[in-house]
């Protein structure tokens, strides 16, 4: 992608974000929000995540990988300390961990 | 040296102990952009004028990996959509102040700037100043993230590729995700949107990503409707 391109892409992603987050604020009452869009909403980010992050796990370069790839293991083994630690920084320091070792025992 | 008023001197008070936490998310995604092949200058200017992590650090995955540009665009506004709850949270509690600053407030909304925010103006009365309160948090907290990205860009272009950092971008979502799944609904959702994900992954520019989401959004709001129907069933029951 060109700079200007990639430039283009920020500020036209910078003015999406920024229309939700003044959407209420500066418009007030005069918006609405319909019930079920109120509630849909909750459910965005887990679904979103898991749409971005689960086909990392299974396919790299668009093939699939096998059950024993460093990566997948690693990124699982990452998954538990997530559940457990539910710290950004544990969590990544354990993966990375989990990645290295891997490559250096198997790689 | 500028003097503070009371509301700005509790927003820094109330704002400092988050301030720590907040440092390697904002370095994790300054070295994911730099992995996926973002200057550190195109980094420092998507942290201006986004501002928003989970969203930066998908936007930068997504034109790695040449998604088509909408949805490297829809998938930054589906990340975002939480802002509009926020923003409809947020707007009895600053409707008196004029449209420069409600705008400045808009800009400057994050997950933190909104819960601390909230919290404190329940327990003030009228004539607390919450425009200084929160503005004082939000600079602090835009002036950290837009430090610590750059940081990371910077450091991330400098580490040698056999540290595999390009790790860091699937590492740092996990990380973000595992925490949200807290009750039924949301495990549903997060298991039908990643399922759905796998099987669409062939489709080109990304494409199963967005429709795997909306399908995991309508699955989640589905099986709230069903753990509400049941009769007897608590709310918001825990998955684990």
């Amino acid at each position: 992608m060109n700079r200007p391109d990639v430039w283009l892409m920020i500020v036209l992603a910078g003015a999406i974000t920024f229309s939700h987050r003044a959407a209420f604020i500066m418009l007030g009452s005069r918006l609405r929000m319909p019930p079920l869009l109120r509630r849909s909403l909750a459910y965005v980010p887990a679904a979103v995540l898991a749409a971005i992050v689960a086909p990392a796990l299974t396919v790299r370069s668009g093939v699939a990988v096998g059950p024993f790839d460093v990566r997948l293991i690693a990124l699982l083994g990452a998954g538990v300390v997530a559940w457990r630690a539910r710290n950004l920084l544990i969590t990544f320091i354990a993966g990375m961990a989990l990645l290295w070792s891997g490559i250096a025992l198997f790689g | 040296m500028i003097r503070l008023s009371p509301a700005a001197s509790a927003g820094l008070r109330d704002v400092a102990p988050i301030l720590l936490g907040l440092v390697p998310f904002g370095l994790i995604t300054g070295v994911s952009g730099a992995a996926a092949g973002i200057t550190a200058i195109d980094m420092v200017f998507m942290s201006a004028v986004v501002y928003a992590g989970a969203s930066q650090l998908a936007a930068v995955s997504l034109m790695a990996a040449s998604a088509a540009p909408w949805v490297v665009l829809l998938s930054v506004g589906l990340i975002n959509l939480r802002f509009l709850m926020y923003s409809a949270s947020l707007a009895p509690w600053v409707q008196r102040y004029g449209p420069g600053a409600r705008a400045l407030i808009a800009y400057l909304l994050v997950d933190h700037t909104y819960a601390l925010s909230v919290i404190r103006y329940a327990r003030e009365d009228e004539s607390f100043d919450r425009r200084d309160y929160y503005l004082a948090m939000g600079v602090v907290v835009w002036l950290q993230w837009s430090v610590m990205t750059a940081l990371g860009a910077v450091l991330g272009a400098q580490l040698p590729a056999t540290l595999q950092l390009d790790f860091a971008v699937p590492l740092s979502f996990l990380a973000l995700l595992v925490p949200l799944v807290t009750t039924r609904p949301t495990l549903v959702a997060a298991t039908a949107g990643g399922a759905l994900a796998i099987v669409l992954a062939p489709l080109p520019y990304s494409l199963g990503m967005v429709i795997a989401t909306l399908v995991g959004v309508a699955a989640g709001t589905l099986a709230e409707s069903v753990v509400r129907g049941r009769p007897g069933a608590p709310r918001g029951v825990e998955a684990r």
